[in-house]
């Protein structure tokens, strides 16, 4: 199965979503992200049980935060899947490219914005 | 512990409109436990307010420290060598913190980035609630371990009062009424008599009413004998 997905998402591996906290995504968001969204495991299948659920809130969290600074919360999302879905984790892909370029680029002139 | 709840960021950001450099302090004691103020909690409004600033193409250059209490001036002093390098200071401690940092360093500007609100504990994770309202006579052995000086939205002595409905407190329906609770535990413990006794007046000059209160440990203090 070859699937693409567009060149711009740049992808950084966590042993679970669990690891994530709302200081990496808001890193990523001061940085200069356009976006950044965080690829969880399916809801109930979480191998450390609740990591993708606790991802799921510090993305709400940080959605939160940008909403109060006046950045738009569709920056930040929460996506799950399971690591035999293939062709939905470039579907997800497609899609938040295309829900952040509807945003257009970031209004935090971070150091590596274009 | 001291629970505390951060401020807007609106109002965080508002306090340090014309400021171009700041340093944000954490404290490792009450706000890291009850999480709004230690390590996690300092990058994560110092990384917010950067966001904001970006975005008003107004940088603000922030630096993070925490401190393992604010409360102990051995610690505060522990800024002595830079605290000077900022046009302000946020302090992300209870409110004794930035009243420390303000005691010892006098030309600075700090600011709370924190409400402080009540003594209490998490009855979940993620939940804290109030316990202890620092009367100063402690009497929660009168009434079954619980305080209703603290815990009874009246702090009443011979409740419930009359606005006790089903369990719940007419200031607010989500509000247990703590006397109803006191009068079960005491129930369920087969001494309810004790509530008959008739508490004396209650002495408010050891709490708050009292003015501003200070405790001396004669052993520990320099210079005595
Ligand atoms: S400064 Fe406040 S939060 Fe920090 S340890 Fe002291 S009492 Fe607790
Ligand atoms: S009786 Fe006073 S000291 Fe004891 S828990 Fe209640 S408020 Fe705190």
């Amino acid at each position: 199965m070859r699937l693409s997905y567009p060149t711009n998402v740049k992808v950084i591996q966590v042993p679970c979503t669990g690891r994530v906290d709302i200081i990496h995504l808001l890193n990523a968001i001061e940085d200069g992200a356009d976006g950044v969204y965080v690829a969880g495991c399916l809801e109930g299948e979480c191998h450390y049980i609740a990591g993708n659920l606790k991802a799921r809130r510090k993305v709400d969290y940080v959605k939160r935060t940008l909403e109060e600074i006046g950045v738009e919360p569709e920056r930040v999302e929460m996506y799950n899947l399971s690591s035999a879905q293939g062709a939905r984790f470039a579907e997800i892909a497609n899609e938040m490219v295309e829900q952040v370029a509807k945003l257009g680029p970031t209004p935090v002139k971070g150091s590596c914005a274009a | 512990m001291i629970v505390a709840d951060r401020k807007s960021l609106e109002e965080i950001l508002s306090m340090v409109e014309t400021d171009k450099k700041i340093l944000v302090v954490g404290c490792k004691g009450c706000v890291t436990v009850c999480n709004v103020g230690g390590a996690k909690e300092v990058e994560v409004l110092a990384s917010a307010l950067k966001i904001a600033r970006k975005k008003a193409e107004n940088e603000l250059e922030i630096d993070t420290h925490v401190l393992e209490r604010q409360c102990d001036n051995e610690y505060v002093s522990q800024l002595g060598d830079t605290v000077g390098d900022y046009d302000a200071v946020v302090s992300m401690a209870c409110g004794v913190g930035p009243q420390f940092l303000s005691e010892m360093y006098r030309e600075q500007v700090f600011y709370p980035a924190v409400n402080t609100t009540f003594f209490g504990g998490a009855t979940q994770h993620g939940v804290w609630e109030e316990r202890c309202a620092g009367c100063g006579t402690c009497g929660i052995h009168l009434f079954g371990g619980i305080c209703p000086i603290a815990r009874c939205a009246k702090s009443l002595l011979h409740g419930p009062c009359g606005g006790s409905s089903n369990g719940a407190c007419e200031v607010n329906k989500d509000t247990e009424c703590i006397w109803d609770t006191i009068v079960k535990k005491k129930m369920e413990q087969g001494k309810v008599d004790d509530l008959l006794a008739v508490k004396g007046f209650k002495d408010w000059r050891s709490a708050r009413d009292g003015g501003p209160r200070r405790s001396i440990r004669e052993e520990l203090v320099e210079g005595n004998i």
